[in-house]
């Protein structure tokens, strides 16, 4: 059985203390939603879970793989404020190369991901053209292609408008169904099934 | 290797797109030597004697200047935050897109460099080790200066802090290649600075691109 599991988590910036010993664990098909005030370690924690920054304490580790081991990061698809898009190239260039770093050759799928995020014939639109709003939906197309078990998103309904949150929702339900682990951060109310809350 | 492929293409992509980000270095490259002649001395013989020098100094000044952009855009649009994530080993992709930096800006300095040195008189023999030396080095210019890009990548307007920090490590190259040319100048043997220019470059292509990838971790925690 697949699970990802944090152990007795501690991290500091600067000199806050933003958690503590904090553990939990998700198994298949769960959906964790963290809450918490500004600047309450939302952001951390989803770094840490991605590889990107170092705890002080604690562990993390999925199907015994620990954080920041190959086979670990793999198994992850980490989604941050940052767009992730380069202005000089065109949609379809930006989600190759994105599903390239994360192993996979998903050049057959990106029409078909930007035609169901609502993007259809923006295929070879330079990234430097779209609204934030549509950067967004470029940059979540990367959901319906990546085969990554475990999906970390940072404020994934920022700058979307309802039919995108509509998608987006219905996408994140399809992927717990199918025994996919996911994480998010996020101020609105969603309307996701099986979602559990933790609050920092 | 087919990520290494991946990335180095899509920074010459990326590049041939947006010209200016490597034209403005080729161009001081080529503004800034051809202003020697006009502020010092028309005359040959003066020329000649100082072209290595100049065509060195300005080299490596122009790669310096490239360098900032070198992590900079890909930084600052989250592009980065997913290479240090992916499963790929960092390293990897770190020395396609020295290997791209060398291709927009080294390699051009070496196809330009007969043209500038003809213009400063050095005679055909100086010029093919001129352009000897700059192969065999402006590799390694750019892979050191790939470690002080990730030094400074999440440093908002580092400014000076970069060339503080290269310039003492291509100290050692400058003085080897330019002695090289002038050495040549006289006929006089040029094998031992040309093997420290080699052992430069094996040393940096084997370290590197594993030292830019910690200081780039460290960078974007």
């Amino acid at each position: 059985m697949s699970e990802l599991i944090v152990n007795e988590l501690s991290c500091q910036r600067g000199y806050n203390n933003l958690f503590n010993d904090l553990s939990f664990s998700l198994t298949a098909g769960e959906i964790l939603r963290i809450s918490g005030t500004n600047g309450s370690g939302k952001t951390s924690l989803l770094k840490i879970l991605a590889g990107l920054s170092g705890a002080e304490y604690g562990n993390v580790s999925y199907n015994q793989n620990q954080v920041r081991s190959s086979e670990y990061q793999k198994d992850i698809f980490y989604l941050g404020h940052l767009p992730a898009l380069s202005p000089e190239l065109c949609c379809r260039e930006n989600l190759s190369y994105l599903s390239h770093l994360q192993g996979d050759n998903a050049n057959d799928h990106i029409r078909d991901a930007l035609i169901a995020i609502g993007l259809k014939g923006y295929e070879y639109e330079y990234a430097a053209n779209l609204s934030a709003g549509q950067k967004r939906r470029v940059v979540l197309a990367s959901l319906f292609i990546n085969k990554a078990p475990v999906w970390l998103l940072d404020e994934p309904f920022t700058a979307l408008d309802s039919n995108g949150i509509a998608i987006l929702e219905k996408q994140i339900n399809k992927h717990s169904n199918n025994g996919g682990i996911c994480i998010l951060t996020t101020h609105q109310d969603c309307n996701l099934s099986d979602m559990r809350s933790l609050s920092l | 290797m087919n990520i290494f492929i991946q990335t180095l293409a899509r920074d010459l992509k990326m590049a041939l797109r947006n010209p200016s980000s490597f034209l403005n270095p080729l161009l001081f490259f080529v503004i800034a030597i051809s202003l020697f002649p006009l502020a010092i001395s028309p005359e040959a013989h003066t020329l000649s004697n100082i072209a290595p020098g100049i065509i060195w100094v300005t080299c490596m000044l122009a790669v310096l200047l490239s360098l900032n952009a070198l992590f900079h855009t890909d930084y600052d649009n989250g592009v980065l935050e997913q290479m240090v994530i992916s499963h790929h080993p960092l390293p990897l992709l770190l020395l396609a897109k020295t290997t791209a930096h060398w291709l927009l800006t080294g390699l051009p300095i070496v196809l330009l460099s007969p043209l500038l040195g003809a213009a400063l008189f050095l005679d055909s023999d100086s010029i093919g080790v001129l352009m000897l030396t700059l192969l065999l080095a402006t590799p390694s210019l750019s892979l050191i200066g790939a470690i002080g890009a990730s030094l400074i990548v999440g440093i908002k307007n580092s400014g000076m802090l970069l060339s503080l920090l290269i310039l003492p490590l291509y100290v050692p190259i400058l003085i080897f290649a330019s002695s090289a040319v002038s050495q040549a100048q006289f006929d006089l043997s040029i094998s031992a600075q040309l093997y420290f220019l080699a052992s430069i470059l094996i040393l940096s292509l084997m370290g590197s691109p594993f030292v830019s990838a910690l200081a780039l971790k460290t960078s974007l925690e």
